[in-house]
């Protein structure tokens, strides 16, 4: 067999390689464009190790962020028929539910229904149904059909390898130091120098999540993404018993928070291998990566309240992880002020793995010039950039 | 020698081990089969982590026979809690 022969130039280079540096690299290679990944780690060692693998559409106020859900949501179906099934990609549905006045989320619905979301309210009974284990002091629930989810690590790893048979390359272990920009015969490019070598390419992806702002640093230029740490309990392994992604209508609320204490809202759900992952706490504290035993204390509790026979179920393990966090709220898709050619798609938050798809499609149409599935100007890394111009 | 049951055997014990290191001794590797592709499961990492090798005591399942103390006249069983 031939060796593969290790280039070090190609048309785009993506530092990353979670599930939105995959997306990027998936879509760069169906565009045409010979790309190559890079990691300072290994493939979902990062945030999208540490999730839950949502693909909703339910938790997003109308705007644009909504807007690119929804087409991402569809896409990650198509994504998951080309790749194959291979990370538990499931149309699970959601349920949003208020314990007391339900008018804040019957409202939220409706907005939401008018902006091309499916979801209607359920009655008792069809809540009970769907949800049987369900406490039966909850009264009032919203139905999102359209809420998905996946197994992240999974299909960070296997979306990756698609984009790697049709010829992407991956460099893993290999740390950004600088990215310079360079001119030739050619046009300008970027050399992305690196722990293992220098790279070069036109076009560079900062697919690089809660440290994208670092990367950018790198490359002369800024992104004020932090990192909004959670917490995820696992269960032991169960017969089904938990069938949606089943939230406390709260949760919307903290999402959208600024706030940098802590706040948790329940979400609980079951995975297909048997255990059921529960949040979600958000705070801000930095790269802490220490455990809080009064957060793991908050969300079990409010997780059996929502799930009684949860009280007699154990929990495997903990773990938390750092959300990309963005100052709008809204993800930073599009080419940098300062640095022409660098292109950022980070700042996710905790919708990354949802979002991804049709993120990872709009930076290859901005890269091709080809027409963008959303108007991109809400995303642009130009709304925290203008003012530091250089 | 102190015994527990297990699947009709008795597992002979000194005092102070695991179920699971007793079970190992007594030849007994694989303690469940997995949950999806039904694989056979044992204990892997011994420190109560990755929770391989939960069985069953006297009834009450996900017992972690890696750090779990053999006791006199336990029954041990396989445990089948996450199945369907």
């Amino acid at each position: 067999m031939a060796e593969k022969q290790l280039s070090n130039s190609a048309d785009v280079i993506v530092i990353g390689a979670g599930i939105v540096g995959a997306m990027c690299a998936y879509f760069s290679i169906k565009a045409g464009l010979r790309t190559l990944v890079i990691d300072r780690s290994t493939v979902a060692s990062g945030t999208t190790g540490a999730g839950e693998g949502n693909i909703m559409v339910s938790d997003k106020s109308p705007g644009p962020e909504l807007e690119l859900a929804l087409i991402s949501r569809d896409l990650w179906f198509e994504v998951g028929n080309d790749v194959g099934d291979s990370f538990e990609l499931v149309a699970k549905g959601g349920i949003a539910i208020a314990r007391h006045d339900p008018s804040s989320l019957f409202n939220f619905a409706q907005s939401q229904r008018d902006a091309g979301v499916d979801c209607r309210v359920i009655n008792r009974s069809e809540l009970y149904e769907r949800e049987p284990f369900i406490n039966r002091t909850i009264e009032h629930a919203v139905y999102y059909p359209q809420d998905g989810q996946c197994q992240p690590m999974l299909a960070a790893a296997n979306i990756l390898r698609h984009a790697r048979t049709a010829g992407a390359q991956l460099i893993p272990h290999s740390d950004v130091v600088r990215i310079e920009q360079m001119r030739s015969s050619t046009g300008s490019l970027l050399k992305v120098k690196t722990t293992t070598g220098d790279f070069v390419a036109p076009h560079v992806i900062n697919a690089s999540g809660t440290w994208a702002g670092e990367i950018a640093e790198r490359a002369g230029s800024s992104l004020p993404i932090m990192p909004r740490k959670g917490f995820i309990l696992v269960t032991a392994p169960l017969p089904p018993k938990i069938f949606h992604k089943v939230y406390d209508s709260d949760y919307v609320d903290n999402v959208a928070s600024s706030d940098a204490d802590l706040q948790t809202s329940t979400v609980v759900e079951g995975t297909k291998s048997g255990t059921i992952l529960i949040g979600a706490s958000r705070q801000r504290v930095g790269y802490n990566k220490n455990m809080d035993v009064s957060v793991i204390k908050k969300l079990a509790k409010q997780a059996t309240s929502l799930y009684p026979f949860l009280s007699e179920t154990q929990l495997l393990r903990v773990y938390n992880g750092f959300r990309p966090y963005s100052p709008d709220h809204l993800p930073v898709i599009g080419e940098d002020f300062n640095v022409p050619g660098l292109y950022h798609c980070a700042g996710h938050e905790g919708a990354g793995i949802g979002l991804s798809a049709a993120s990872g499609k709009l930076i290859a149409q901005l890269i091709t010039g080809s027409a963008p599935l959303v108007d991109p100007k809400p995303f642009s890394p130009h709304r925290f950039q203008m003012s530091l111009a250089k | 020698m102190k015994t527990f049951q297990f699947q009709n055997r008795s597992i002979p014990f000194n005092e102070g081990d695991s179920v699971g290191a007793a079970l190992l001794r007594a030849g007994i590797k694989s303690l469940r089969t997995s949950r999806i592709n039904g694989e056979p499961r044992a204990m892997m990492c011994g420190i109560g982590q990755c929770f391989d090798c939960v069985v069953t005591i006297d009834g009450k399942p996900l017992q972690r026979a890696c750090i779990t103390p053999a006791r006199e006249g336990a029954n041990v069983g396989i445990d089948e809690s996450s199945r369907s």
